[in-house]
């Protein structure tokens, strides 16, 4: 299964990369805004992508946006610092398929992972 | 600035600082802050705009800092580390995030995070209102969260405060 990390701090790809690792997801490719993201979107063709909302040149929500005009499946997870619950239901509004509000434990974060590919799978077999 | 509105900052430097970096943090008394900055090593700044403006700054040492930016990122990150602006302005961010969520009904945007590195510089806002220096401290050293925010209109309301062992 190959990842796709989008956030403009390194630091959090990293942390993400490392909790990720811990799973057994050694496939992942990084972005550090929206635009960049795009680009390896279409060239990865990722099964997964972690996508933070304040970013330069593009932020999260845009890049949901676009990747949801084009694509209804691959799962998306907004990792951010927005937390309000209108910024929650926007991303949903978007097309996300599920919400971690930074800062998170890394356990939170792994259960987010496993609980959006298993739904993401049950949606699948079920189509 | 309406000191209430300082509330959801301590709570969120609280957060970040427990999640982030596996330590509480004690909380001082916050105080207006008056004549001249206090000086800083590093300042990690957010701006707000939308229905509030002003913005919140992390003050730390390079000492505080360069243990801070190690513990939250899992590897050594001294001040000369390619990551080290980063990592600090990412907590600031997240402060500044979990904050602005107990500010019910607000519409806030925050800015990309800015940082600031010499030795001994200070920060200062032109027109902000008055700003509030509220001391922390962990176990990895002291810092201080300074607050200067106007809200366009009231919020809603703020949204209970979780127990943080300030301000009681
Ligand atoms: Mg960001």
């Amino acid at each position: 299964m190959k990842i796709l990390l989008v956030d403009d701090s390194r630091t959090i790809r990293n942390i993400q990369k490392s909790v990720l690792m811990q799973l057994g997801h050694n496939d992942i490719v990084e972005a550090s805004d929206g635009l960049e993201a795009l680009d390896q979107y279409k060239r990865e063709s990722p099964d997964l992508i972690f996508i933070d909302w304040n970013m330069p040149n593009m932020d999260g929500i845009t890049l949901v946006r676009k990747i949801r005009e084009i694509d209804k499946n691959t799962p998306l997870i907004m990792c951010t610092t927005q937390a309000e619950k209108s910024r929650v239901l926007e991303a949903i509004k978007a097309g996300v398929n599920n919400y971690v509000v930074k800062p998170f434990m890394t356990e939170s974060l792994a259960e987010k992972i496993t609980q959006t590919m298993e739904k993401a799978k049950a949606t699948a077999t079920a189509g | 600035m309406d000191v209430r509105y300082v509330n959801p900052f301590i709570t969120a430097t609280c957060n970040t600082f427990q999640a982030m970096c596996a330590t509480p943090v004690t909380v001082g008394k916050p105080e207006v802050k008056t004549g001249e900055d206090p000086s800083s090593d590093v300042s990690a700044i957010i701006g707000f705009s939308g229905d509030a403006t002003g913005a919140v700054v992390l003050h730390l040492s390079f000492d505080t800092a360069a243990k801070t930016a190690t513990r939250f990122a899992g590897m050594e990150i001294d001040p000369e580390h390619p990551d080290f602006a980063d990592a600090l302005g990412e907590l600031a961010d997240m402060v500044a995030g979990g904050a602005k969520d107990h500010f019910e009904g607000l519409n806030i945007n925050i800015s990309l995070p800015s940082v600031v590195v010499g030795k001994a510089h200070s920060v200062s806002a032109s027109k902000s209102a008055p700003r509030l220096i509220i001391p922390c401290k962990t176990d990895l050293g002291s810092f201080s969260v300074e607050v200067g925010m106007v809200m366009d209109r009231a919020p809603a309301r703020i949204k209970k405060l979780e127990a943080t062992g300030a301000m009681s």
